[in-house]
């Protein structure tokens, strides 16, 4: 029982960052229609930033900072010198420019910081809270992660619901004709959606990293795991995005803890397909409001 | 208010408009006319900012507008309401009004024009927080409408308000535009395939045919030529 406990604790805990990634590729996609297979390499620029950032001032915060700012700055760069340019275009396109884009990022990062993964402070101790004796599999950095992603995407969604900002975002991403009709700088929005999606991305990797460690490839599983996360949650629902990114976290905890570890991306893989054959539009997205 | 030269567009090798003139006085109501195809919606598209013209000139309050894009456009005070609307069916009916006027820095005056649109079109206070998807084709209508109201236009496009209404809502909404007209000198640029309402409202209607002008007039000589109603505009 105390396995069970434990493996559920680390499944949420996980499942908090894959949430992170899922969240920052669901809102690209609603927004752009675009998969953004550069996330995993963007958050590892920015997460690296962040550990040179760390290694120099000393301390943890600035760098945590300096690496969610930077996101922003990146995602919103992308947005303008590349995406801009293959928005609206064959799907095709994006997906070999975005491809692309993460090479190029891995080969950036390989040739700045070196091959070699280098470890990453922790925000908190990883050591598990003691209950009646005995450690759990959870602790203060646990806490934090949990609600760090939760505070964002409370954030988020207090965004897209309740500001003017964020219901011509949302406008621009249902109906992008209507939307600059009443006005709406339809562009603009893109780039903050991406902006938006490149911050979402960058915490994922501060809090993943420790556990990974820092280098050109160690996000690469990140991603795929993000992506079924997305896939689970139905691809345009942010709500969808942070369910799908737990029940996948609790999912491949299960896997590993019971089966093996070395089982948990193939298990991804299955609960990928699995979805996709089963139920497409995923766990909570109705196909009547899909577009394409 | 509105002048357009000789206006001509291309949808890639097509010619949609052709050398389309037309003017549209303060305060005026002007039809455009003609079957399906006959180019009504492409002249409004362009004139609207979301098609770029290949030819010609079109000037908005005495500045030529030929080139500005349709967000600028409403910024400006030129509003388009395209057929069917262009409600966004995923958002509530509220947030589609808002959406409206969100260009429009100032806060009180946003809402303001609210309660004014709400006053005219009391039946979208009612549906404020139903999404816009489950609205009535006449509700989807006044919302559209309302919405360009949001931003306090001087001269509204609408592109076939009546297409797929019962007759007593199309009579509702012309009545509006109507008195929008009356009580707020509202310009109106109107295309109608639908003749005999068009000219129930406007004052002057162009009759276009395959892109090109045919006919233009008082809309009361318009709709008693014979010659013209037959060829034109299917009215037996």
């Amino acid at each position: 029982m105390s396995r069970f406990i434990d493996l559920t604790l680390n499944g949420i805990s996980s499942g908090m960052i894959y949430a992170a990634v899922a969240l920052s590729l669901v809102l690209i996609w609603r927004g752009t229609r675009i998969i953004n297979f550069a996330q995993g390499g963007m958050l590892m620029i920015t997460t690296f930033i962040a550990s040179s950032v760390i290694d120099s001032s000393g301390s943890y915060w600035v760098g945590f900072v300096v690496a969610l700012v930077t996101g922003l700055a990146l995602g919103a760069v992308v947005e303008r010198l590349l995406v801009r340019h293959v928005e609206g275009g064959p799907p095709l396109n994006a997906v070999i420019a975005t491809l692309g884009l993460l090479i190029l990022l891995q080969a950036v990062a390989g040739m700045i910081w070196g091959g070699t993964p280098r470890s990453f402070p922790p925000a908190f101790s990883i050591r598990g809270y003691e209950v009646s004796g005995r450690h759990v599999l959870f602790g203060p950095f646990d806490t934090f992660t949990v609600l760090a992603v939760l505070g964002m995407a409370a954030a988020l969604a207090a965004l897209f619901r309740g500001t003017g900002l964020g219901l011509q975002m949302r406008a621009a991403a249902f109906d992008p004709l209507a939307a600059r009709l009443q006005g709406v700088r339809v562009p603009h929005m893109y780039t903050v959606g991406w902006a938006l999606a490149a911050l979402s991305g960058s915490l994922a990797g501060l809090l993943v990293a420790p556990a990974v460690f820092v280098g050109p490839n160690t996000f690469d599983s990140i991603l795929v795991f993000a992506f079924t996360a997305a896939v689970l949650g139905g691809l345009d629902s942010p709500v969808g995005a942070v369910i799908g990114g737990v029940v996948l976290g609790l999912s491949l905890s299960y896997v590993s803890g019971y089966a093996g570890s070395s089982l948990v991306t193939l298990a991804a893989l299955v609960i990928l397909i699995a979805v996709l054959m089963v139920r497409p539009q995923g766990l909570f997205s109705s196909p009547r409001t899909r577009r394409i | 208010m509105l002048q357009v030269e000789g206006l001509t567009t291309h949808y890639g090798p097509v010619c949609a408009v052709e050398d389309v003139s037309l003017e549209v006085p303060n305060g005026g109501i002007v039809a455009v006319l003609g079957a399906n195809g006959a180019g009504k919606t492409s002249l409004l598209r362009t004139i609207a900012g979301l098609v770029r013209a290949t030819r010609g000139r079109i000037v908005f309050d005495g500045e030529p507008v030929t080139q500005t894009r349709a967000e600028d456009l409403v910024r400006r005070g030129l509003a388009y309401v395209p057929e069917g609307g262009g409600v966004i069916g995923e958002l509530t009916v509220g947030e589609n009004l808002r959406l409206g006027a969100l260009w429009r820095r100032d806060r009180e005056e946003r809402a303001r024009t609210l309660e004014e649109v709400v006053a005219v079109f009391p039946r979208l206070a009612e549906r404020s927080s139903m999404h816009a998807n489950t609205l009535s084709g006449g509700e989807r209508q006044m919302l559209s409408i309302g919405r360009a109201l949001m931003g306090r236009p001087r001269l509204l496009l609408l592109d076939e308000p009546s297409l797929g209404l019962a007759p007593i809502v199309i009579e509702q909404i012309l009545s509006v535009i109507g008195e929008l007209r009356r009580e707020r000198g509202l310009t109106v640029l109107l295309v109608e395939q639908n003749a005999r309402s068009a000219l129930s409202v406007a004052d002057q209607g162009v009759v276009l045919n395959v892109g090109r002008v045919v006919a233009k007039g008082e809309a009361n000589d318009l709709a008693g030529d014979e010659q013209l109603r037959q060829a034109y505009l299917g009215l037996a």
